[in-house]
């Protein structure tokens, strides 16, 4: 009889790791100012909690030079500090963030003005799995993950292989990751994220509204999903970023030995060492002959 | 009245001990392997506590990474990732023997199933077929092709065994299809062989030095016994020979060929291959597709190039002939690519120095990496970004992340990488 309700608890109960975008080259120049957005995130964090008892919500911020936890709901420091004017989710939450941006500040390095350096999705997408295998490990019933990426920045070409390794990660355990981007332009490496993992991506048209769209979308649990209309994919851009240059290309030469992508071509692989031989003429050349 | 019970019992077990030569029941014989108290051990109150078992498991996964880590070192990273694999099945009447439960033809089946879907998994742009042996005749199952699914229907469905074996018909009936594939691929053949013997109509021989000289690599697993021209046929081509006890041996050696041989330089050219990344279009769409020839509604990828519609992908596009893959397919290899360093132990001990600055929580997962009583444990730290972790993140960052969360979440360190 004892062991009866806590399966039926563990059934929906949601483990929800939260990555923050708190880059401050993007929100500077973003017309949402970022205080409204984290008013609105805190707002659905408390939602989650509310959903169930049980529920967990972790947050970690995703900076421009480093990533860290900011909040987790089950520590149990959360209970005690309340300063009477901010319930103690706020203000425990709130107090690491200002650490954390401040930490990030300091650690910033020179870059070339003008442009928006990329946030560390990939740091904080690796923590955050690392933070649901614990989970994982921690019993018979663990309680569902998922991960929500709250990303504002352009994607990072750089980062592009160890994001693809972290979602590969995911989905090999399961792990749903969703996508609310809040940018311009599409992102293509959170598309393809939720793509692969099954989670939803969705790019909110209206941020004044943005509390509705985060509890009607991302805060159905795993199991209701199946009930429900969510949003539909409105394509996905598979395109990679080349390895020399690290651009977005729809378009490249691929390494046959060890798979590298370059955007133009080169003689020598510059991943594994290959000389390319004789062969890629007479590609080129059956090539040349299709075409014609 | 227990007399009477045990008496029909005993004479079950007396029947088994005929058909078995065991002296156990069947429900006992599941429990014989079971020493489950052995896993027990009593702590300074004199309760039972399960033994701790992470630390030896933690030195031996240590010990598996630095073998990994001295090959790499020694051997360039180039890898076989595009291969052209023919699995050949022996389904000659030893293929029914049973010294393999329920017998080895059904062993087979099994294994080759999950190994299908593990290959796929490790060499998303590789190309399997299979090949039956039958009667002293091969015969083509199914041709090379990307998709799992059909090559294990097309198998199950042909699982029966009669005649001999013959390596040489299965030899040239493969070489015959090898030798089309492009230039830049790795062929290989893997025989699974139940028999102890080939019925070939001309010489065996001429037929390995032809897979010789068209660089196959062939590899053989037995379910017999060695076999002098099993052996000298992978020595000659530079593929393994291994014969296997048992179901669970049999399953390690299939599975040792799924992860990419290391690239013999002179097998394969290596090649720049142009390739697209077509984007898929949105759920509901409505668009002419090239493949099948008909409108379709839901996604579909479109060609970088020509812009045309196609509906899987990896494929070749029917217009201009560009090869169109997603870039997910090639991404899932790039772990052989990058791999990341190992990482340094910290004993308990040091972390008392004080030159060191220790949190004391893993970075990773947040846990802390003090064990019973407050003590520091076992940790590892990378020797890249310098960060802590525990060591159940280390074996999940190594075996299945390949990213260190440390290093990815600093700019400085990947600056110093890139």
């Amino acid at each position: 009889m004892t062991s009866a309700p806590s399966k039926l608890y563990a059934d929906d109960v949601s483990l929800l790791v939260v990555t923050l975008d708190t880059n401050p080259f993007f929100w500077s120049t973003f017309p949402f100012p970022f205080a409204d957005f984290l008013s609105q995130v805190l707002a659905f964090l408390n939602s989650i909690l509310l959903l169930g008892q049980l529920n967990q919500v972790i947050v970690i911020a995703t900076g421009c030079n480093s990533c860290g936890y900011v909040f987790d709901s089950t520590s149990d420091k959360n209970h005690g500090s309340t300063t009477g004017t901010m319930p103690a989710l706020y203000s425990n939450l709130l107090h690491n963030l200002d650490q954390f941006v401040a930490r990030d500040q300091q650690l910033a390095s020179p870059h070339t003005p003008g442009t928006v350096p990329s946030s560390l999705l990939s740091g904080s997408l690796s923590m955050a799995l690392c933070y649901i295998q614990r989970a994982f490990r921690s019993g018979p019933m663990p309680p569902q993950p998922r991960i929500l990426c709250l990303q504002g920045a352009t994607d990072g070409p750089e980062q592009y292989v160890a994001i693809m390794n972290a979602i590969f990660s995911a989905q090999h355990s399961v792990v749903p990751i969703d996508s609310c981007y809040i940018g311009s332009n599409n992102s293509a490496f959170l598309q393809q994220a939720s793509y692969i993992t099954g989670g939803i991506y969705y790019k909110p048209p209206q941020l004044d509204g943005l509390y509705q769209y985060l509890s009607t979308v991302f805060a159905t649990d795993l199991h209701s999903r199946a009930f429900l209309r969510l949003p539909k994919s409105v394509g996905v851009d598979f395109r990679a970023s080349c390895f020399c240059h690290k651009q977005t290309i729809d378009m490249g030469y691929v390494c046959s030995v060890c798979l590298s992508i370059f955007c133009e071509h080169h003689d020598k692989c510059s991943t594994c060492g290959s000389v390319f031989g004789q062969a890629q003429l007479d590609a080129s050349a059956a090539d040349r002959k299709r075409k014609a | 009245m227990s007399n009477a019970a045990e008496r029909p019992v005993n004479g079950d077990a007396e029947d088994d001990d005929e058909d078995e030569g065991g002296d156990l029941e069947a429900w006992e014989r599941t429990y014989a392997e079971d020493r489950s108290w052995e896993a027990l051990q009593e702590d300074e109150s004199g309760l039972l506590r399960p033994i701790d078992n992470t630390a030896i498991y933690h030195a031996q996964y240590r010990r598996r990474l630095r073998n990994l880590a001295s090959k790499a070192a020694t051997a360039r990273i180039q890898k076989g990732l595009i291969r052209y694999l023919y699995i050949v099945v022996d389904l000659s009447k030893a293929a029914s023997e049973r010294d393999f439960r329920p017998s080895r033809m059904a062993v087979i089946g099994k294994q080759v199933e999950a190994f299908i879907r593990e290959f796929f998994d490790q060499n998303p742009l590789s190309h399997v077929g299979l090949v039956t042996i039958k009667d002293g005749i091969a015969h083509c199952l199914t041709e090379l092709g990307g998709s799992p699914e059909s090559h294990i229907k097309a198998l199950m469905g042909k699982l029966e065994c009669s005649g001999d074996a013959s390596l040489q018909n299965a030899l040239e009936l493969v070489l015959g299809y090898l030798n089309q594939i492009p230039s830049y691929g790795h062929r290989e053949v893997l025989v699974l062989y139940s028999a102890l013997s080939t019925c070939d109509p001309g010489d065996l021989m001429e037929t390995i030095q032809k897979c010789k000289k068209s660089k196959i690599r062939c590899s053989v697993i037995g379910l017999a016994a060695e076999m002098f021209v099993c052996k000298h046929l992978c020595q000659e081509t530079g593929g393994t020979y291994s014969v296997a006890l048992d179901e669970s041996h049999f399953k390690e050696l299939i599975l040792e060929h799924a992860p990419p041989p290391p690239a013999i330089a002179e097998y394969a050219t290596a090649n720049l291959i142009k390739m697209g990344f077509p984007q898929r279009s949105a759920e509901g769409s409505v668009a002419i597709c090239t493949c099948h020839e008909e409108a379709k509604t839901g996604g579909g990828y479109t060609c970088p190039r020509c812009k045309v519609r196609v509906c899987e992908l990896p494929t070749e596009c029917r217009i201009c002939g560009l090869t169109l893959i997603s870039s997910p397919h090639l991404a899932r290899s790039y772990h052989h690519l990058f791999p990341i360093v190992m990482f340094d132990e910290v004993s308990p001990s040091s972390q008392n120095d004080p030159s060191f600055s220790f949190s004391n929580t893993c970075f990773g997962c947040q846990q802390s990496l003090n064990s019973q009583g407050n003590k520091p444990g076992l940790s590892v730290i990378c020797p890249k970004c310098k960060q802590q972790f525990c060591l159940d993140c280390d074996i999940y960052i190594h075996e299945s992340l390949h990213n260190c969360p440390g290093c990815e979440s600093s700019r400085h360190s990947k600056s110093v990488t890139a």
